[in-house]
C-alpha cells in the first residue's frame, strides 16, 4: 500500500516494542522542517495507541492518520513548528 | 476607604488610566505565571532488580519524549541501574514471586536466580525489547537528568566514577523532594 501523503522520511521500527518506536519517533521529528511528515513503520501493536497519545500529548507535532496494513502499523505524524 | 454611598463610589472609582494600567499589570503576572509551561515528572528509583529497572526507564524516556522535564533519584538498589557495570548484569529474582515459573521451594536453590534472569534476558532479546543500557543512553540522549543518591553511594562504599558520567551526584533527599514538589507527576518505584 503506498502512502497518499508526500513523506518526507521514513522511518522502520519494525521489530521494536514499548517504548522504543515513540522514542524513536520523537528523534526522527526532531530533524524535520514544520509541514513535513514522518511515515513510522511498526509491528508493535501497542504502537496504536502510544503514538497516538503521544502526538496528542506533544507540542509541534499531529497525527496525520494511521493505517493497519496487515501486519505493519503505518503512522503518518506532520511536524508542526 | 469605600464607603457605602453611592456618590461617594463613583467619586472613588478608578479612573479609565487607572484600570488600562491595572490591566496591564495583571496581564503581565500572568504572562509570568504561565510563561513556564514545560511539564515535569520526578520519579524516585529505589528497585535494582532486572525487572524493576524497567518501569522508570521507561516511563522516564517517555515523558522526555513528550517533552516533559524528567528526574529520576535513584537510592538504594536504585543506585544499580546508574553503576555502570553493574546495570549490565541486573539479576532477576525468582524468589516470592508466584509468577515465575518455579515453585519458591526450587527457586531458592543456589544459582537458581542465574537461570531466571537467563531465561528473562533471553526473551527481553527475543521479544527485541530495549536493553537497560539502551535505555539508559536513550534517556540521557533525550536529556533525562539522572540523580545517585549521596547517602545511599557511601553506604554502598561505591564511587562516583562508577556511575554513567552524566550522573548528578552529591544529592540527597531535600533535592528530591524539591523535584517532587515542582513536579506534575510524581512516581515512586
Amino acid at each position: 500500500m503506498s502512502a497518499e501523503f508526500d513523506t518526507a522520511e521514513t522511518l522502520d521500527v519494525k521489530g521494536a516494542s514499548c517504548p522504543m518506536p515513540v522514542l524513536k519517533t520523537k528523534s526522527a521529528t526532531d530533524g524535520l522542517d514544520p509541514g513535513d511528515i514522518l511515515e513510522v513503520l511498526a509491528t508493535d501493536s501497542g504502537s496504536m495507541s502510544d503514538i497516538d497519545g503521544w502526538a496528542s500529548g506533544t507540542g509541534g507535532v499531529e497525527l496525520v492518520d494511521q493505517i493497519e496494513d496487515g501486519d505493519v502499523y503505518r503512522h503518518y505524524i506532520r511536524k508542526t513548528e | 476607604m469605600s464607603t457605602d454611598t453611592s456618590d461617594a463610589s463613583i467619586d472613588d472609582a478608578p479612573s479609565r488610566a487607572e484600570l488600562a494600567a491595572r490591566i496591564e499589570d495583571l496581564e503581565e503576572s500572568l504572562g509570568a505565571t504561565t510563561e513556564d509551561d514545560t511539564k515535569k515528572m520526578s520519579i524516585i528509583a529505589t528497585k535494582g532488580t532486572l525487572d524493576m529497572a524497567y518501569p522508570p526507564l521507561i516511563l522516564a524516556s517517555t515523558a522526555a519524549a513528550f517533552g516533559y522535564d524528567v528526574t529520576v533519584f535513584h537510592t538504594f538498589w536504585g543506585l544499580e541501574i546508574l553503576h555502570e557495570e553493574r546495570s549490565k548484569d541486573l539479576k532477576l529474582s525468582s524468589v516470592g514471586n508466584p509468577n515465575m515459573p518455579v515453585p519458591n521451594v526450587v527457586a531458592a536453590i543456589p544459582g537458581m536466580d542465574r537461570v531466571t534472569t537467563k531465561m528473562m534476558e533471553r526473551r527481553i532479546d527475543d521479544n527485541d525489547t530495549a536493553s537497560i543500557a539502551e535505555l539508559i543512553e536513550t534517556s540521557l540522549d533525550m536529556g533525562v537528568e539522572f540523580q545517585a543518591c549521596q547517602m545511599t553511594i557511601e553506604l554502598m562504599e561505591y564511587d562516583e566514577d562508577d556511575f554513567y558520567d552524566e550522573v548528578t551526584t552529591g544529592v540527597g533527599a531535600a533535592t528530591a523532594l524539591q523535584e517532587m514538589a515542582d513536579a506534575d507527576i510524581q512516581l515512586l518505584v
